[in-house]
C-alpha cells in the first residue's frame, strides 16, 4: 500500500430506512401511481434501491388539482410570515436529516459522499433558510409594490444534483406564495421522496408540495398541463426548446436552465497550482455532470505544456470508486444511457484528430464508470469543443491574446458559465465584462450560494435562480406580463 | 405663382445609412383620408438580414460606451427631436388625421420618453443589479448586461401613435446598450423614417437603431428565427402571427416579450426585460 492508497472508509447505509416502494406524493399523502412502477438503481453497483411509482396523465392532473386547491384555499391566503416559518421548519429538518439525505443521494446518483455531505445537502438547507426569510418581505424583491404569486408552478429537475435542484425550485416558489408539482429525474427520485416525508414532518399544508415520479412522458404531461401558471425546467437544451415552443402564446411564465459549454480561461500569470485545482473542480466535480462545467479549457499558449503536465499529474492522484467511501473523489456516471453518450462523444474526439489522455485508474467491474479524460490538440470545430458532453471529459484549446480568449470563449450558442484565472484584477474585470455568460468565476469555479443568482445567456436558457432575482421568477407585478423569461 | 414643393423620398435606415429596399419594392402610404402621400420602401427579408448584420456589428461598441455617455446620446435624441417638432407635427397631422394639438401632445410624449430613458442609462444597473452576501470569502456582484441584438415590432393599428410608438419600444431597448432592428408602423411609417433623420443627426452610432418599413408579416418570421438575434419585442403583434413567431424564436431560445395593447408605458421592467444578469465571483484572500 503506497502512501496515496487509503484503506476503504465507506459510510454506513444503516441510517437509511427506505421503504420497499414509494408512491406519488399528492395532496400531502403517498398514493399509488397508475403507471407501471420502475426500479431506481444504484449506478455504482447496478443494484435496485427501491421501487418507484409512475405517474400517468390522470395522476399528473390529480397533482395539479391538489396544488391548485392548496394555492387558492390555503397558501395564497396565509400571511408571508407563516409561510416563512414552514420553510424554516423544512430547513431545520433537512439539517437534522442531512447525513441520511447525503447517503441516499450518493447511493441513488453515484456522486461521492464527500460532495453530497459537504456541498449538496448543506446547500439544500441553506437554500430553504435563505428563501424562508424572503416570504414576508416580497415587496422588497424589486418587482414592484404589490408582488403577487403566480399560482401553480410545474417544476422538472435533472439527475445531476437531485435534491439541490429541488431546493432551487421549491424554496423560492413557496416563499413567493406559489404551490408546486415537482417531478424529479427518472434515475434519481429517491431524495425527492424523502423530501416529501420531510414536508409531512413539517406539517406543511396538504397540496402545497406535490412530488410525482416518472419518465419523460410524465414531465411532458406536467409542463403541458393547462392549469399551471409557471414552468421551471432544468435539463437539456433540446427539451427546453420544446417547452418554449409548446408554451408560445400562453400566459404561462417560463424559467429554463439548460445546457452549457463553459470556458475556463487560464492566463500565464495565474497561480498555476490553484488553477489546476480550479480546472479539476470545474470539470471533474460531480463526474462532470454539471451544466455550468468548465468543459473547455482555454490555456495561454506559452504555459500549455506546463499546465498539462501538472494537470495530468494531479488527475493521476484522484480516487475513483465507491461513492459512499469518504475518500472517493470521482464517483459513478449516473446511468448506462449517460455513460454511452459520454463514450460516444469522447470517441468522436479521437476520430476527429484530438489527442486523448485518461487518468490511470482502475474501473470497478460493476456499475457505470468513466475515467477523468483530457483531450489536447482540440480544434474549435471538433464536437468535443462544441457539444455538451455532461461527463468527466475536458477539451483543451489554446490562445495567445486576451481578445482571442474572449472570442473563443464566446464562440458557442451557450452562455451559462465561464472561469478566469489571472492574478491581475484589472484584466479579470475587463475579460468578465466581455464574456457572454451568466455566471463568471474568477480564480474559483463551481461555487453556488442561495444569495447568488444563477442562469444563462443565449441558448443556456432564461431566468435566474438564487438571490432576489430567483424570487422574482415566481412573482408578478406591474404591467409587463408574461414573456419567455 | 406658387412654388412647386420638393417631396421627400422615404427609405430604410440600416447601419446609419438610408438605403432603398434591395428588392426595389415600395408601397403607397396614404393620409387618413386616403390620398397619396408618399411611396415608402417595402423591406424584404434580405433587408431584414442586412439590418441584423448592422445591429450585430454595432452592439459590442455601443454596449462598451460608458453608461453616462449612453445617457447623453439618448438625451441628445430628445434635443434634436424637440428642434424638429414642426416637421413631426405636420407629418402626424397628415398621416394620422389628428388635430395639431393632439400631434403636438404625441411629440411631447415622445420627447419626454427619450428623456426618461436617458436618465435610466446610468442608474438601471444599480436598481436591477445586486451585491450578494455569499457564505464564503468571495466578492460577488450581479449586474445587468444588454441582451444583444433585439428585434422589435412597433405598435400597429389605427389608433397607434406612430412616433410615440416607435419611441416607446426603441428607447428602453437601447438604453442598456442593446442594438435594435425595429419594424415601423405598417401603414403610418413616415414619422419613423423622419425619426431616422433625427437619429442620424444625433450622436447615435450607425447600426444601433435600424428601421424597416413595410409589411411585418413576410419579414417577421425571418427575424424571429434568425440565429443572431437574441430577443424579440412583439409589442405591435397582437393582430398578427405573433404566436407562430414565438414558436420560431424557441429554436434559439430567444427572450420574447409578448404583444402589448396600445403604447407601452414608460417602465423600468421593459428596460430590464432586455438585459441579462451576469454574476461575477472573485476570491478574497483569507489573511
Amino acid at each position: 500500500m503506497g502512501f496515496l492508497d487509503y484503506a476503504p472508509a465507506p459510510e454506513s447505509t444503516s441510517i437509511l430506512n427506505l421503504k420497499k416502494s414509494y408512491g406519488l406524493f399528492i395532496g400531502g399523502e403517498f398514493v399509488e401511481g397508475s403507471g407501471p412502477a420502475f426500479a431506481t438503481v444504484s449506478p455504482s453497483s447496478e443494484e435496485t434501491i427501491t421501487m418507484i411509482a409512475q405517474a400517468n396523465d390522470a395522476d399528473v392532473d390529480k397533482a395539479v388539482v391538489a396544488a391548485r386547491g392548496a394555492f387558492s384555499k390555503t397558501w395564497s391566503k396565509m400571511p408571508g410570515s407563516e409561510r416563512g416559518k414552514y420553510l424554516f421548519r423544512i430547513a431545520r429538518l433537512i439539517q437534522e436529516r442531512s447525513r441520511e439525505l447525503a447517503i441516499a443521494e450518493s447511493l441513488d446518483n453515484g456522486k461521492p459522499i464527500r460532495e453530497t455531505r459537504d456541498v449538496d445537502i448543506p446547500l439544500v438547507a441553506a437554500w430553504f433558510f435563505y428563501y424562508a426569510g424572503w416570504a414576508d418581505k416580497l415587496e422588497y424583491a424589486g418587482v414592484g409594490n404589490n408582488p403577487q404569486a403566480l399560482g401553480v408552478a410545474a417544476q422538472v429537475v435533472p439527475w445531476n444534483f437531485p435534491l439541490l435542484m429541488l431546493a432551487w425550485k421549491i424554496a423560492p416558489a413557496l416563499a413567493a406564495g406559489n404551490t408546486v408539482v415537482l417531478k424529479p429525474a427518472e434515475t434519481t427520485p429517491l431524495t425527492a421522496l424523502l423530501f416529501a416525508e420531510i414536508c409531512q414532518q413539517a406539517e406543511l399544508p396538504a397540496g402545497v408540495v406535490n412530488i410525482i415520479t416518472g419518465a419523460g412522458a410524465t414531465g411532458a404531461a406536467l409542463v403541458g398541463h393547462p392549469d399551471i401558471n409557471k414552468v421551471a425546467f432544468t435539463g437539456s437544451t433540446a427539451v427546453g426548446r420544446g417547452i418554449a415552443r409548446n408554451l408560445a402564446g400562453t400566459n404561462t411564465r417560463v424559467t429554463l436552465e439548460l445546457g452549457g459549454k463553459g470556458a475556463n480561461i487560464i492566463f500565464d500569470d495565474a497561480a498555476i497550482d490553484q488553477a489546476i485545482e480550479g480546472i479539476i473542480s470545474g470539470i471533474f466535480f460531480n463526474q462532470g455532470h454539471v451544466c455550468c462545467a468548465g468543459s473547455r479549457l482555454l490555456v495561454q499558449e506559452n504555459i500549455h505544456d506546463d499546465v498539462m503536465n501538472r494537470l495530468q499529474s494531479r488527475l493521476s492522484t484522484l480516487r475513483l470508486g465507491d461513492p459512499l467511501d469518504k475518500n472517493t473523489d470521482i464517483g459513478a456516471v449516473n446511468s448506462k444511457a449517460q455513460l454511452d453518450r459520454i463514450t460516444e462523444i469522447a470517441n468522436s474526439g479521437e476520430a476527429e484528430g484530438a489527442t486523448r489522455w485518461s487518468a490511470p485508474c482502475e474501473l470497478p467491474a460493476k456499475g457505470f464508470w468513466f475515467p477523468p479524460t483530457v483531450f489536447t490538440n482540440v480544434q474549435t470545430s471538433h464536437r468535443i469543443a462544441r457539444d455538451e458532453i455532461f461527463g468527466p471529459v475536458l477539451s483543451v484549446l489554446t490562445f495567445r491574446t486576451p481578445d482571442e480568449a474572449v472570442a473563443k470563449a464566446n464562440n458557442t450558442p451557450y452562455g451559462l458559465s465561464a472561469g478566469i484565472w489571472t492574478e491581475k484584477a484589472s484584466r479579470m474585470l475587463a475579460i468578465a465584462d466581455k464574456l457572454r455568460a451568466g455566471v463568471i468565476w474568477a480564480n474559483t469555479f463551481n461555487k453556488f450560494d442561495p444569495a447568488s443568482p444563477f442562469g444563462g445567456y443565449k441558448e443556456s436558457g432564461y431566468g435566474r435562480e438564487g438571490g432576489r432575482h430567483g424570487l422574482a421568477a415566481y412573482l408578478e407585478s406591474g404591467n409587463l406580463k408574461g414573456g419567455a423569461k | 405663382m406658387s412654388r412647386l414643393n420638393i417631396p421627400k423620398t422615404y427609405k430604410l435606415f440600416i447601419g446609419g445609412k438610408f438605403p432603398r429596399s434591395e428588392s426595389g419594392h415600395t408601397y403607397e402610404v396614404t393620409s387618413s383620408k386616403g390620398t397619396f402621400i408618399a411611396n415608402a420602401a417595402l423591406a424584404s427579408r434580405k433587408d431584414a438580414r442586412d439590418a441584423v448584420v448592422a445591429a450585430r456589428s454595432a452592439q459590442a461598441g455601443f454596449a462598451g460606451l460608458t453608461a453616462y455617455n449612453r445617457g447623453q446620446i439618448l438625451y441628445r435624441i430628445a434635443e434634436v427631436l424637440e428642434g424638429r417638432r414642426e416637421q413631426f407635427v405636420s407629418e402626424i397631422v397628415t398621416s394620422e388625421g389628428v388635430r395639431t394639438g393632439s400631434a403636438n401632445k404625441q411629440v411631447d410624449d415622445a420627447i419626454d420618453t427619450w428623456v426618461w430613458y436617458a436618465g435610466w442609462a446610468d442608474k438601471y444597473a444599480q436598481v436591477l443589479g445586486n451585491g450578494n452576501p455569499v457564505s464564503g470569502p468571495f466578492f460577488n456582484l450581479s449586474t445587468p448586461d444588454p441582451t444583444g441584438v433585439v428585434v422589435s415590432l412597433a405598435p400597429q393599428g389605427a389608433q397607434s401613435q406612430s412616433l410615440l410608438g416607435i419611441t416607446s419600444v426603441v428607447a428602453p431597448i437601447i438604453a442598456s446598450g442593446n442594438t435594435v432592428v425595429v419594424v415601423a408602423h405598417h401603414t403610418q411609417p413616415l414619422s419613423a423614417i423622419s425619426f431616422a433623420e433625427v437619429l442620424a443627426t444625433s450622436d447615435v452610432p450607425g447600426g444601433v437603431v435600424n428601421i424597416l418599413t413595410g409589411d411585418p408579416a413576410p419579414i417577421m418570421p425571418w427575424l424571429a428565427a434568425h440565429a443572431d438575434v437574441n430577443a424579440l419585442d412583439l409589442c405591435g403583434g397582437a393582430d398578427l402571427e405573433w404566436v407562430s413567431w414565438t414558436q420560431d424564436a424557441a429554436e434559439t431560445l430567444k427572450r420574447v416579450l409578448p404583444p402589448h395593447d396600445g403604447i407601452p408605458a414608460k417602465e423600468l421592467a421593459r428596460l430590464g426585460f432586455f438585459t441579462e444578469l451576469k454574476t461575477v465571483w472573485h476570491t478574497k484572500a483569507l489573511g
